[in-house]
C-alpha cells in the first residue's frame, strides 16, 4: 500500500478493463514521472470524453454532434442498413471500406445472464427506422457467439414480416490462411455453411 | 501409440522428475502418497486437457510453485511427436508440439491419447447420470472433436435459458401470480425472447443428442464383448440412450439432426408452462440417461459390486477399442484398479489389456499386477521414479 494520491490512482486505474494490480502500480509511477503537459493533456482527454461525446440520435454510434459523420454522409445509401452491437464494430467494418451503408448500434446483445433483454437494446429505435420504408435490406452483424446469434434471429424474427430482406454475415475460415491450421471448430463451422461454386 | 518419455516439473508433488518408457507394460509400485496417481493424471492431462480426480487446475501445480509443466515424447506409428503443456492456474494453459507453440492449447488434443481406467470408475456406474454424460461426451470428443464446440455451444445457451426463465418466473411472481400469457408486457418480451433460445437450444441439442446416439450406437457390440470376456460369459451387457428430447421418452430415436431438432422443439414447447414454474430447463440432452443393463435388469440399483466393476471396466474397455478402431490405439492407463478386483477379474483384465502398444499400471502391492502384464518396473517413493527392472 501506498500513501494518498498515488494509492487512489493505482485503485482507480486497476479498475479498468484488462490492467491488473501490477500494470496499474506501472502506469500510475510512470504517471508520475511524466512531464506535467502530457499529463494535463490526458486529464483533459479523460473528461472531455465524458462531457462531450454523445450518441447519435439516429444510429447511436459515438459521435460529437446530434447525429455522427456516417448518418450525416450524404453519399451512403438508406437502402442497406447494418446492425451491430458495440460502436468498435462500426469502426472495423468501416476499415474494410466496402459497405456504403448505414449502421445502428444496439448497445449490446441479448444476455439473459447480465440481465440483458431486447428492451434494454436499442431495438424499438431500430424497428422505428425500419418502419420508415427506405430500407431495402437488414444485414445483422452481431457477434458469431451465443449472444449474437440469438439477437440475430430474434431480429430476424420481428423483421420478417415487413418484407424486407435479412442477411447475416458469413462466418468460417480466415481468408489467406492455411486450411490445416485452422481448428476443429472453426473448420467444422466451415463445412456447415459452405455454398455451391458459381463457374 | 507410447510414450517414450514423460518430464513433469512442479506437477503436484514432483518438483522435477523424468522417465523413460518402453511399449509394452510398465508397472510403477509404491506406497500409497508417493506420486503414482500424480504421474498418471500428468499423462491423462496432456491427452484430455482435463484431470480426472479435479476440476480445477490449482491442486496441480506444487504447492509454492507458479506453473506446472508436462512435457511427454510421444511415439505414433514410428513417428516421435514432443508435446509440451504450462500450467498457470488462473491463466490459459500454453501448449507446444514439437517445441512450436500452438495458439490453443486444445491444439494438442489427439497427438497422445490415452484410456484411463480408476477407482473412480466405479460411480460411471453406480453414481448419477451426469457420470455417463460425462463419460459419453469425453468419448464423443476424443472421437470426434468438432463436438467440443457443439457442447459448449448448447451448455452456454443452456446458462441463457434458464437464466431467462428464472427471471421470467421472478417476473410473473412479483407481479403476484400472473398468468403466463396474461399480456403483460415485461412477460410477453420475456417469452418472445424464449422462442429464440428454444430453437437454439433445439439446434445444438439435436446435434449432440445425434452425436451421442451414434456413438452409442458404435460402442454397444465393443460393450457387450468386454464384458463377456470380463465377467467370463456372466449375463449381456448393453447400453441404451434415453433421452429427454421426446417428450415421454417412449419413441425409438434416430440420430436424424432435423428431425431430433423438431422434437425437441414440440417437447420444450409443451413444457413451456412447467418451464416457467420450476424456472429450468426439463428438457434436452443435458437431462438425458444411458441406461446401463445387465440381462433384463438394470445395472444400477440390482447389480452386484462384482458386476458393477465388471460392468465399469467394460465401458472403459469398449472406449479403448472405440478409439483404436478409429485410428491411433490410446495409451492404457490403470490406475490403482487392481487392488479393488478379485483374482479372477485380475486375470482376465489383464489377458485383455496385455496386447496394446502401452499399458501403464499403479498399485501398492506388486503383486496385485498379473503375471501378464509384468513388464518393466519402476518403484515411486517420495517423489523419485526408480526403473528396477
Amino acid at each position: 500500500m501506498y500513501e494518498g494520491a498515488i494509492q487512489d490512482l493505482i485503485d482507480e486505474l486497476g479498475r479498468l478493463p484488462g490492467v491488473g494490480p501490477k500494470s496499474a502500480q506501472r502506469i500510475a509511477f510512470h504517471i508520475l514521472s511524466a512531464e506535467q503537459a502530457d499529463v494535463t493533456r490526458l486529464a483533459t482527454a479523460l473528461r472531455r470524453v465524458k462531457e462531450q461525446v454523445r450518441f447519435c440520435r439516429i444510429c447511436f454510434n459515438v459521435a460529437e454532434a446530434d447525429e455522427c459523420r456516417i448518418c450525416r454522409d450524404a453519399r451512403r445509401t438508406d437502402e442497406v442498413l447494418c446492425v451491430v452491437e458495440e460502436p468498435k464494430d462500426v469502426v472495423a467494418i468501416e476499415r474494410t471500406g466496402e459497405f456504403r451503408g448505414r449502421y445502428h448500434v444496439l448497445g449490446g446483445a441479448i444476455n439473459p445472464l447480465e440481465g440483458v433483454g431486447p428492451d434494454n437494446l436499442r431495438i424499438r429505435e431500430l424497428m422505428t427506422r425500419l418502419s420508415g420504408g427506405a430500407v431495402k435490406e437488414l444485414i445483422l452483424a452481431t457477434d458469431p457467439n451465443t449472444e449474437g446469434e440469438a439477437t440475430a434471429t430474434y431480429l430476424a424474427l420481428l423483421v420478417k414480416p415487413m418484407g424486407i430482406a435479412v442477411t447475416r454475415l458469413a462466418s468460417g475460415l480466415p481468408v489467406g490462411g492455411d486450411l490445416e491450421y485452422a481448428d476443429e471448430i472453426t473448420l467444422g463451422r466451415a463445412f456447415e455453411g459452405r455454398r455451391a461454386l458459381d463457374v | 501409440m507410447y510414450v517414450r518419455q514423460v518430464e513433469l516439473v512442479d506437477f503436484r508433488s514432483y518438483p522435477q522428475v523424468s522417465v523413460t518408457l518402453d511399449p509394452g507394460p510398465s508397472v510403477f509400485v509404491g506406497p500409497n502418497g508417493q506420486g503414482k496417481t500424480n504421474l498418471m493424471e500428468a499423462l491423462g492431462y496432456l491427452a484430455t486437457l482435463g484431470s480426472h480426480r479435479v476440476s480445477s487446475d490449482a491442486p496441480l501445480v506444487r504447492a509454492g510453485a507458479e506453473r506446472a509443466v508436462v512435457r511427454a515424447v510421444v511415439v505414433n506409428d514410428g513417428r516421435e511427436l514432443l508435446v509440451e503443456l504450462e500450467l498457470v492456474p488462473g491463466k490459459a494453459n500454453r501448449a507446444r508440439l514439437n517445441r512450436s507453440p500452438v495458439p490453443r492449447a486444445r491444439e494438442i488434443l489427439g497427438a497422445l491419447r490415452t484410456v484411463l481406467f480408476a477407482p473412480e470408475d466405479l460411480a460411471l456406474v453406480r453414481g448419477d447420470p451426469a457420470e455417463r454424460r460425462r463419460y459419453l461426451d469425453e468419448l464423443l470428443v476424443a472421437r470426434y472433436p468438432r463436438y467440443a464446440g457443439v457442447r459448449a455451444d448448447y451448455e452456454r445457451v443452456l446458462k441463457q435459458r434458464n437464466a431467462l426463465l428464472r427471471t421470467s418466473y421472478l417476473a410473473r411472481r412479483a407481479g403476484g401470480r400472473r398468468k403466463v400469457d396474461s399480456g403483460d408486457p415485461a412477460v410477453a418480451a420475456d417469452l418472445r425472447t424464449l422462442d429464440v433460445w428454444d430453437s437454439h437450444l433445439a439446434r445444438h441439442g439435436a446435434d449432440l443428442v445425434a452425436g451421442r446416439l451414434e456413438l452409442v450406437a458404435g460402442l454397444v457390440p465393443h460393450l457387450e464383448k468386454a464384458y463377456d470376456a470380463v465377467s467370463q460369459g456372466k449375463g449381456r451387457a448393453r447400453a441404451a440412450y434415453k433421452s429427454t428430447v421426446d417428450g415421454d421418452g417412449s419413441g425409438e430415436l434416430t440420430p436424424d439432426r432435423d428431425v431430433l431438432t423438431a422434437r425437441l422443439s414440440a417437447a420444450l414447447a409443451k413444457a413451456r408452462p412447467s418451464e416457467v414454474e420450476r424456472g429450468t430447463t426439463l428438457h434436452g440432452p443435458h437431462r438425458d440417461e444411458l441406461l446401463l443393463t445387465l440381462g433384463d435388469l438394470p445395472v444400477r440399483g440390482y447389480a452386484s459390486h462384482g458386476e458393477c466393476w465388471s460392468f465399469a471396466l467394460a465401458l472403459r474397455l469398449a472406449s479403448f477399442e472405440l478409439l483404436r478402431a478409429a485410428g491411433a490405439e490410446p495409451v492404457l492407463i490403470l490406475d490403482d484398479v487392481f487392488a479393488e478386483l478379485d483374482a479372477g477379474r485380475r486375470e482376465r483384465l489383464a489377458d485383455l489389456v496385455a496386447g496394446a502398444d502401452q499399458v501403464l499400471v499403479t498399485c501398492a502391492v506388486a503383486a496385485d499386477v498379473p503375471e501378464a502384464l509384468q513388464g518393466g518396473r519402476f518403484d515411486v517413493a517420495a517423489g523419485e521414479v526408480r526403473r528396477v527392472v
